[in-house]
């Protein structure tokens, strides 16, 4: 497991506070909290349906709250016009739990997707190299003529991150990155992690709720219940909390 | 006043669509222009089609011949088949024909495309990566059926012809040139100008209603299928409300 840091004195880069938002009648957040300190894994754990992937997609300003703030590096997303929401964009990278890969374009042209906006300054060489880089980092070279099609759901995941990674952003978020995978697909999945985290010093909410993944890959967690963050601290501490709500998700 | 239930539905897709059709014009003439996912979809579009629409028009232009020989025999008109034949094909079977067989092939293509990426959040994740994907994926798409969909219609009309000449030939025999000779002497301007105008209104219509049942489709699989298949009825009933549009606007204008 990875070393908890103390969380004094460090910087905030990523902050929700009293977020609302429901679909109808199916209040999915009610008054949820967090922040994200620069460096971190922070895992968010919770059941099924019970809007993980809305939060991160609030973040990213997929899906756009009633109420709440959203700070992302000191600036609010929510209401931020489209030129500034896609800088924002530019510094979060979003790993989708579906890896949404581009079914009619090759590798190649997934991972050169992001850099047709963002990397217009670059030249065909210095995106060949980027290209390359982000390939190499997941140990997937050879791939780069082939369609999504073609590809294992593990190297699909892979791929994903891949282009998700090009842009070297300095968040990340991921959507349950092991969902669906074998043990050992899972294990190289969380090493990548663990090695973005490194190479890159971003910071990244991870989605899960594969416990593997979650003991292997967080330095602190956070428990979605009920709309709300029912719980944080480092898995140890949450594994021996009292509430059977939270200790629940460590059996 | 309260509606039935289902008409509630037809006008609140019928407002949807407007709405969608509103939000197309208003990106359009904004930059970027995607203009190489444009002439891709546009060369997608004439390439899936062209066989299709090759066999349907040969067939239709075949058939007809035939069919109407007896009719002309009667009246001892038989040497009129060609003009009549190519009249009733330019002006109006040709085109409805072919857009309806469009709206099958290209508007079910668009709608299953753009229901999938949705369903596996492709569309989302262009939108995270800074591109459009309205612009990327519907603007260039509704242009390209707009453009090809005539395309597609003339180059049936003459396959049609083609066709025509072939059944004029069974019996009888007539030179190519004195078939084309008859057909272009019986055209007068007005019927080929509606008939093309009105070509490039299906294809819009086949674009903007396939981009729009995909784009909104609902999330899981038979959200695709869904889309597929109400992209086709619904595109295929705006031809023939389109087509009849067309007809009376004509004939007010006195083009008939
Ligand atoms: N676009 C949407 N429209 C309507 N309801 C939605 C939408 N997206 C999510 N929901 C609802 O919000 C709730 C939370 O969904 P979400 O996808 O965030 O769950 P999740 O925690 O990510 O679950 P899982 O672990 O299965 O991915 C669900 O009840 C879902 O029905
Ligand atoms: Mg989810």
């Amino acid at each position: 497991m990875n070393e908890p840091q103390k969380n004094t004195d460090r910087e905030v880069v990523l902050q929700v506070r009293h977020l609302y938002k429901s679909f109808g009648e199916n209040h999915v957040l009610r008054d949820f909290s967090i922040e994200l300190f620069r460096g971190e894994n922070l895992v968010v754990l919770g059941k099924s349906g019970s809007g993980k992937s809305v939060l991160i997609k609030c973040i990213i300003g997929l899906l756009h709250p009633e109420q709440g703030e959203i700070q992302v590096f000191q600036q609010q997303v929510i209401g931020l016009e489209k030129e500034a929401l896609d800088r924002m964009r530019t510094r979060v990278g979003f790993l989708f739990q579906s890896n949404a890969l581009y079914d009619s374009m090759t590798v190649r042209e997934n991972l050169e997707f992001p850099l047709r906006r963002h990397g217009r300054d670059k030249s065909l060489s210095e995106v060949n190299d980027l290209v390359m880089e982000a390939l190499e980092n997941v140990g997937l070279p050879h791939t780069i003529d082939l369609m999504p099609a073609e590809l294992s759901g593990g190297m699909r995941k892979r791929i994903a991150l891949a282009r998700t990674m090009i842009l070297k952003p300095e968040i990340m978020l991921y959507d349950e990155p092991t969902t669906g995978l074998d043990p050992i697909t899972s294990r190289e999945i969380n090493d990548l992690i663990l090695k973005v985290q490194d190479i890159y010093k971003t910071s990244s909410i991870i989605i899960s709720h594969d416990m593997g993944c979650v003991r292997y890959t967080a330095n602190r967690v956070a428990l979605l219940v009920e709309g709300r963050c029912f719980a944080t601290g480092s898995y140890d501490e949450l594994q021996i909390h009292p509430d059977p709500a939270v200790n629940g998700f460590f059996e | 006043m309260k509606f039935p239930p289902a008409t509630q539905r037809t006008l609140a897709e019928i407002g949807a669509i407007s709405r969608f059709t509103g939000r197309f014009f208003s990106r359009v003439g904004k930059p970027r222009f995607e203009v190489q996912e444009f002439f891709r979809q546009c060369y997608m579009i004439g390439n899936r089609s062209l066989g299709l629409v090759a066999i349907t028009g040969f067939i239709l232009g075949l058939v007809m011949t035939i069919q109407s020989r007896p009719t002309m025999a009667q009246f001892g008109a038989e040497d009129w088949i060609p003009a009549m034949v190519g009249i009733s094909i330019i002006r109006e079977i040709g085109p409805v024909v072919i857009a309806l067989i469009c709206a099958g092939k290209i508007g079910s293509g668009i709608g299953a495309e753009l229901g999938s990426m949705k369903v596996t959040e492709q569309i989302d994740a262009m939108e995270v990566s800074g591109t459009n994907p309205f612009k990327y994926l519907v603007v260039t798409r509704v242009w390209a059926t707009t453009l090809m969909v005539p395309v597609l219609v003339i180059f049936a009309d003459f396959v049609s012809l083609y066709g025509s000449y072939l059944a004029v030939n069974m019996r009888g025999v007539t030179s190519l040139a004195l078939f084309t000779q008859q057909v272009v002497d019986s055209l007068v301007f007005s019927d080929v100008l509606p008939a093309f105008i009105k070509t490039f209104f299906f294809g819009f219509a086949i674009g903007i209603i396939g981009c729009y049942k995909g784009y909104t489709s609902d999330k899981g699989t038979e959200g695709v299928g869904l889309a597929a298949n109400s992209a086709v009825v619904v595109s295929s009933l705006m031809v023939f409300i389109l087509d009849l549009l067309a007809v009376q606007l004509t004939d007010l204008l006195g083009l008939t």
